[in-house]
């Protein structure tokens, strides 16, 4: 039971808005003291597995081409790009991404696109200026929304399309742990079942687009 | 063959570069904390196999001390005027898309590359690598073009990294928190914990805790990965699949779409939740996730009932 104060102490460190990384680090030093680890084997073993996820941090290589093209004005284009076509509106440039991140995602192509390699250059710009087209007094708190839609449209995109892809980790991950129960499971079964939630989401967060679209045009200028 | 180590050879030289130009810019107050925050990242990237576990642990003590005390800070000033990245998007417009897109469409054509072609490239990780290849095909064929000064690339993407800060690595740092919690143990007692909590006789009480548990403690855990062995042991086996007869594969797949639910709602999950809502710049570190809480719940009901409708 203990060992639970590391949860405790994340959650509470997040209400209180310290430091994530101190809350981190001190939520692993407390867990690892109640497990009955000495400080130093708490340390070797966050290092080790600091050292073993470091993929997980060289998405920022890009940043030099996102920062080139934007310094020559990546971000105005994709905007005037979107003022050129007629009927771009936010909401349905918002789904065409979600059905285009969903698919790629469900082809295994996970990384292809992504909050820095599309959004904060691309999708998020567009998404701003096609709003503006209809309501050209957005309010900050509206482009704010916008912006936050845009990365939230990726995320979902990505979640609800990854697990139809058979190799992706999460289906081998429950291939493994079912074996381990004794259950011979082929991959194919789990991607079918991905399905079902694939269309769910899309249709759910859709409508939830198609309405932020009637939201950011109605309400013209006022704070939503 | 390429391997991933040539990508954090890749990585490790960009931030090494980043810490320098970091440390050169005296319009920062805090150059030096960012400097040396970088460069230890720079340090992991390059030699972090090299340093031993203990020796990682303490680097990562090192950035924690120099993240948590505020010594991170950004240069106020050094945007490009609007109209001058105007005057050069009506100039640029066409081929800037045409770069940016070289990255993923290098993602994508060296995925399946490198899968026909084995040799080339260790095809597990063909789609970082292609990414990192991507990244330098496009800055070679817009340097080529653009011709700016040398260092521009570096000092923008710095600039943008900065704005980024501390948050840049709390994945990576999440990653490994989970790996002290497998150590500790954390995901049995949490498992035992809701195992109990389930009240005895109800098919759909059940399924409902298995839901509600993989979202939740996903939240927590801020990973579906974590959540689903734990789950799993604890109420998918032993109640839905043993004693009800469920359908093991819709309750594993489901169940971990609606652990996916969880991941949407909760800043554990940094890279996906917290760290795009800085390099949008938002005012509100919470905005991606409050975005997301409208589609997430809805959707986690959704599954629930899937799981209920398709596994009996």
């Amino acid at each position: 039971m203990l060992v639970l104060i590391g949860i405790l102490i994340i959650i509470a460190g997040f209400v209180l808005r310290f430091n994530p990384l101190l809350v981190i680090m001190a939520s692993a030093l407390a867990t690892g003291l109640a497990a009955g680890l000495d400080i130093a084997a708490i340390v070797a073993a966050f290092g080790k597995a600091f050292n073993d996820t470091r993929y997980v941090s060289i998405i920022w290589i890009v940043l030099p081409v996102i920062g080139l093209l934007e310094a020559y004005g990546l971000q105005q284009h994709a905007r005037t790009l979107i003022g050129r076509m007629k009927g771009a509106t936010l909401g349905r440039l918002l789904t065409g991404y979600l059905l285009l991140r969903q698919a790629m995602a469900a082809v295994g192509l996970t990384s292809v696109a992504g909050h820095a390699q599309t959004v904060r250059p691309l999708v998020a710009p567009m998404a701003e200026a096609a709003a503006e087209a209809v309501n050209p007094a957005l309010t900050d708190e509206q482009r704010e929304e916008i912006k936050a839609q845009s990365a939230a449209t990726d995320n979902i995109g990505l979640f609800f399309g990854e697990d139809i892809f058979l190799a992706i980790g999460s289906i081998l991950l429950m291939k493994g742990v079912l074996e381990g129960y004794g259950y011979q499971i082929e991959p194919l079964h789990f991607s079918l079942w991905a399905i079902p939630t694939a269309i769910a989401a899309f249709l759910i967060h859709g409508l939830r687009l198609r309405r932020l679209d009637r939201r950011m045009a109605a309400n013209k200028g006022a704070a939503a | 063959m390429i391997t991933l180590g040539f990508v954090y050879v890749l990585a490790g030289l960009t931030f090494a570069l980043f810490a320098l130009l970091g440390a050169m810019d005296r319009s920062n107050p805090k150059r030096f904390g960012n400097a040396a925050f970088w460069g230890l990242l720079a340090l992991s990237m390059l030699g972090g196999d090299y340093l031993g576990d203990f020796g990682n642990g303490l680097l990562v003590l090192a950035l924690v001390a120099i993240a948590g005390t505020g010594q991170i800070g950004r240069a106020p000033s050094g945007d490009i005027p609007a109209d001058v990245q105007a005057e050069r998007a009506a100039k640029h417009g066409p081929f800037l898309l045409f770069v940016a897109l070289i990255i993923p469409a290098a993602a994508l054509a060296g995925t399946f590359l490198f899968k026909w072609l084995p040799g080339l490239a260790d095809p597990k990780q063909a789609t970082l690598i292609s990414l990192a290849l991507g990244v330098l095909i496009a800055l070679a064929v817009g340097m080529a073009r653009l011709k700016p000064p040398l260092l521009l690339p570096a000092q923008q993407g710095r600039r943008l990294l900065d704005s980024v800060g501390w948050a840049a690595i709390l994945p990576q740092m999440l990653a490994s928190l989970g790996a002290v919690f497998a150590l500790a143990g954390v995901g049995e007692v949490v498992g035992d914990l809701i195992g109990t909590a389930i009240p005895q006789g109800s098919l759909f009480g059940a399924v409902l805790a298995f839901g509600l548990g993989m979202a939740l403690f996903t939240m927590v855990m801020g990973n579906a990965f974590a959540a689903f062995p734990v789950m799993l042991a604890a109420v998918g086996m032993p109640l839905l699949i043993k004693q009800y007869g469920g359908d093991p594969a819709v309750v594993a797949a489901i169940g971990m779409l609606a652990g996916f639910c969880g991941t949407l709602m909760t800043p554990m999950a940094a890279n996906f939740n917290l760290v795009p809502a800085a390099l949008l710049e938002l005012k509100n570190p919470y905005g991606v996730i409050k975005a997301q809480i409208g589609t997430a719940l809805p959707l986690l009901a959704v599954n629930i009932v899937f799981i209920w409708i398709f596994a009996f």
